[in-house]
């Protein structure tokens, strides 16, 4: 029993993380129809951006995430003014591979810069676990179960409560109408995508010190990120935070009870249960936001 | 004329390219080197490499080999077994070395084995542990590392002293960990112990909660834990999270030890490490004075102390290398492949001379290394009460 309750909560708390990577990808994958191969690279980013901040300009731990948040999101403005908007109207395929390009140079970008050794980061938390009856967990691990919901929270208010979620929605309800009530449809998509990495960078920040930094570790991001989405539904908010719970679970309970060397294909089945049997993801009833 | 004058100066840019290089490659020994140097395991890759580069100008600054200074041609790999195969097959047929050493990864290891075969080229294996590299019955493989059987070999004689009597594993999931699962739990059953949980992680995984928390609900007294660095800092974080109290003993070598307690901190605390080469007690190796010279040397460069528990092996694996083309009088693959068989020199583990090992007419080469144990108490490496310093 100790150990089911051991597996849930690190399910718990590694899903949390993996709903905030899929939220990011699923409003940019749903809303604008861009298949965002780069998501996992701005979780890298936010994730050196963190250390950057702490190592080389000594910036407290707790401003060091609002910190990567902000750069990543810059960054993906960039990117979706530079790359995605003199694409828009062509093929999905063709933003496909823009996107698999991207990915490609930020991670050589990452190698270049940082090097291939990982690097880990250093965190005012203590490094005894919190015993919480038959189940123990790191307080770092709490916190950032914490602040992943709370920024999964604030995504949600940001757009069913505000005017600018209110005309992102309109947008990818309905692009003519919308620009025809005054939404300005370029910034629309800007700022989508800037949420979208903002929201990964935030996840790599949190994740950073919980694990290692390297140049790839945003390879693994991305798939799990995607394997959310699916689950999920696309453009699916709701279904995308819960998604990453389910995911979380699945893959401890699959890695602890089933095999612990096909953890990452429990997702993946998964995956493949849901397009066979509903492939509008498992939770198409939730709000949808396009 | 400015079109005569491009294709001139293009005709000109190309011939540069093409000629300098030629003309620069007769006068270096080529030894191309194989690593990992990003990827998951790039730690232990570069280290190797900043070993083998101490070799390298190590051996120039005697005159080199057969008259000529040696120049090593430097693959990443990626701790990807497709681009260790990759990196083999460029160097053997673009850069045309006569010898290589690589590829740190068991699976990186085996995937550029058939290369070697292929073009006849020999590597000398200086990390890797599985058991099949010098088993397969390629002849043009020479390893300087041991297998996990040897490794284990080295651990019996502690057996008693640990007092195991049940051990879970947690190994990566390549041909490394699973091969040292079997060869530490075959010395287990044989000593009168018993094995417990054997779990698996992929190599880049970073979450082995699920793990840990199976091998705390078994009963065991004992922990093998095989894998780089990396993944033995995350997974003793992680196990410190879950208040596992077991005594941990890393195998393969390539633990790093003052890295672990760098980044882990406490969770290293108590750890057991199978080392082989001892930084901290330099004058404990059967060459100490070399031992004491390369420390230095790498402290100069300001190489990060933690890695020379690992950098040692690039410099072993590059002077054999050298050894064998010295011994071949020229630099020929098939010239250097005999040589290695005379090969008897004394590196920073100790003497370095290959027996034969694997199936009678194709047979590897494998040397006896020296191997050690060491144990992390309070935040620092101490030999354990029990292992002498033989």
């Amino acid at each position: 029993m100790d150990q089911l309750l051991q597996h849930l909560l690190n399910g718990l708390l590694l899903g949390a993380t993996y709903s905030l990577l899929g939220i990011g990808l699923t409003l940019v994958f749903g809303l604008m129809s861009v298949v965002n191969f780069a998501h996992g690279e701005f979780y890298t980013l936010g994730a050196y951006a963190a250390f950057a901040a702490l190592m080389v300009a000594s910036v407290h731990f707790f401003l060091a995430i609002p910190l990567a948040i902000v750069v990543g999101a810059a960054a993906g403005a960039v990117c979706e003014r530079g790359l995605l908007r003199p694409l828009r109207g062509q093929s999905i395929d063709t933003v496909m591979l823009v996107m698999i390009g991207l990915w490609i140079a930020m991670q050589n970008a990452e190698l270049l810069g940082w090097g291939g050794v990982a690097k880990s980061v250093p965190t005012p938390f203590p490094t005894q676990p919190l015993v919480l009856g038959p189940v123990s967990v790191a307080p770092l691990r709490v916190f950032v179960f914490v602040v992943s919901a709370a920024l999964i929270l604030g995504a949600h208010l940001l757009l069913a409560r505000t005017k600018l979620g209110r005309a992102m929605r309109a947008t990818f309800q309905d692009r003519e109408t919308a620009a025809l009530m005054g939404v300005s449809i370029e910034r629309i998509h800007t700022v989508t995508f800037a949420f979208g990495a903002g929201l990964a960078a935030a996840a790599g920040a949190l994740l950073g010190p919980v694990f290692l930094l390297y140049p790839s570790m945003g390879d693994l991001a991305s798939l799990k990120a995607f394997s959310v989405v699916i689950l999920g539904g696309l453009g699916n908010f709701a279904g995308a935070a819960l998604g990453g719970l389910v995911l979380g679970v699945a893959e401890e309970l699959g890695a602890g009870y089933v095999s612990s060397g096909y953890r990452d294909a429990v997702g993946f089945l998964m995956i493949v249960a849901v397009l066979l049997l509903r492939p509008s993801g498992l939770f198409a009833r939730a709000e949808r936001v396009g | 004329m400015t079109r005569a004058i491009r294709a001139l100066s293009i005709a000109l840019a190309v011939l540069f390219a093409v000629g300098a290089p030629a003309a620069w490659a007769q006068d270096t020994v080529k030894v191309g080197v194989i690593e990992p140097l990003s990827g998951p395991v790039a730690a232990s890759g570069n280290y190797v490499r900043m070993g083998a580069e101490i070799a390298r100008d190590w051996i120039n600054g005697k005159g080199g080999v057969l008259g000529r200074k040696i120049e090593l041609l430097i693959e990443d790999n990626k701790s990807d077994p497709k681009e260790a195969a990759t990196a083999a097959e460029k160097l053997i047929v673009r850069d045309k070395v006569p010898v290589i050493m690589g590829a740190w990864g068991s699976s990186m290891t085996l995937a550029a084995m058939p290369k070697l075969a292929e073009y006849g080229v020999p590597m000398v294996v200086e990390t890797s542990s599985a058991a099949t590299i010098t088993k397969q019955g390629n002849p043009w493989i020479f390893r300087i590392s041991p297998p996990s059987e040897m490794e284990a070999l080295g651990l019996q004689k502690y057996l008693k002293d640990f007092g195991i009597k049940q051990a879970d594993f947690l190994a990566v999931n390549t041909d490394w960990g699973r091969g040292s699962v079997a060869a530490f739990g075959d010395l287990l059953k044989k000593s009168g112990g018993s094995v417990g949980t054997v779990e698996f992680m992929d190599q880049a995984a970073t979450d082995m909660n699920a793990q840990i928390t199976k091998v705390k609900a078994g009963s065991a007294d004992t922990l093998f834990l095989t894998t780089s660095v990396e993944q033995i800092t995350l997974v003793l974080k992680q196990a410190q999270e879950q208040r596992l109290t077991r005594k941990v003993i890393t195998t393969g070598g390539s633990s790093s030890p003052s890295q672990l307690i760098k980044q882990a901190g406490a969770a290293a605390e108590g750890t057991y490490h199978i080392l082989f080469f001892l930084p901290w007690f330099p004058e404990a190796m059967p060459d100490g004075k070399l031992a004491k010279a390369f420390v230095d040397e790498w402290a100069k460069r300001g190489h990060p102390f933690e890695g020379l528990t690992e950098g040692f092996r690039g410099h072993d694996g590059v002077l054999t290398a050298v050894e064998g083309v010295r011994l071949a009088g020229k630099a020929d693959p098939k010239a250097v492949q005999e040589a290695l068989w005379k090969v008897n020199v004394m590196g920073l583990n100790g003497p370095i001379k290959f027996e034969k090992d694997g199936p009678a007419g194709k047979e590897s080469g494998q040397s006896k290394p020296s191997i050690f144990i060491v144990q992390v108490k309070d935040g620092k490496i101490a030999l354990p009460a029990f292992a002498a310093k033989k």
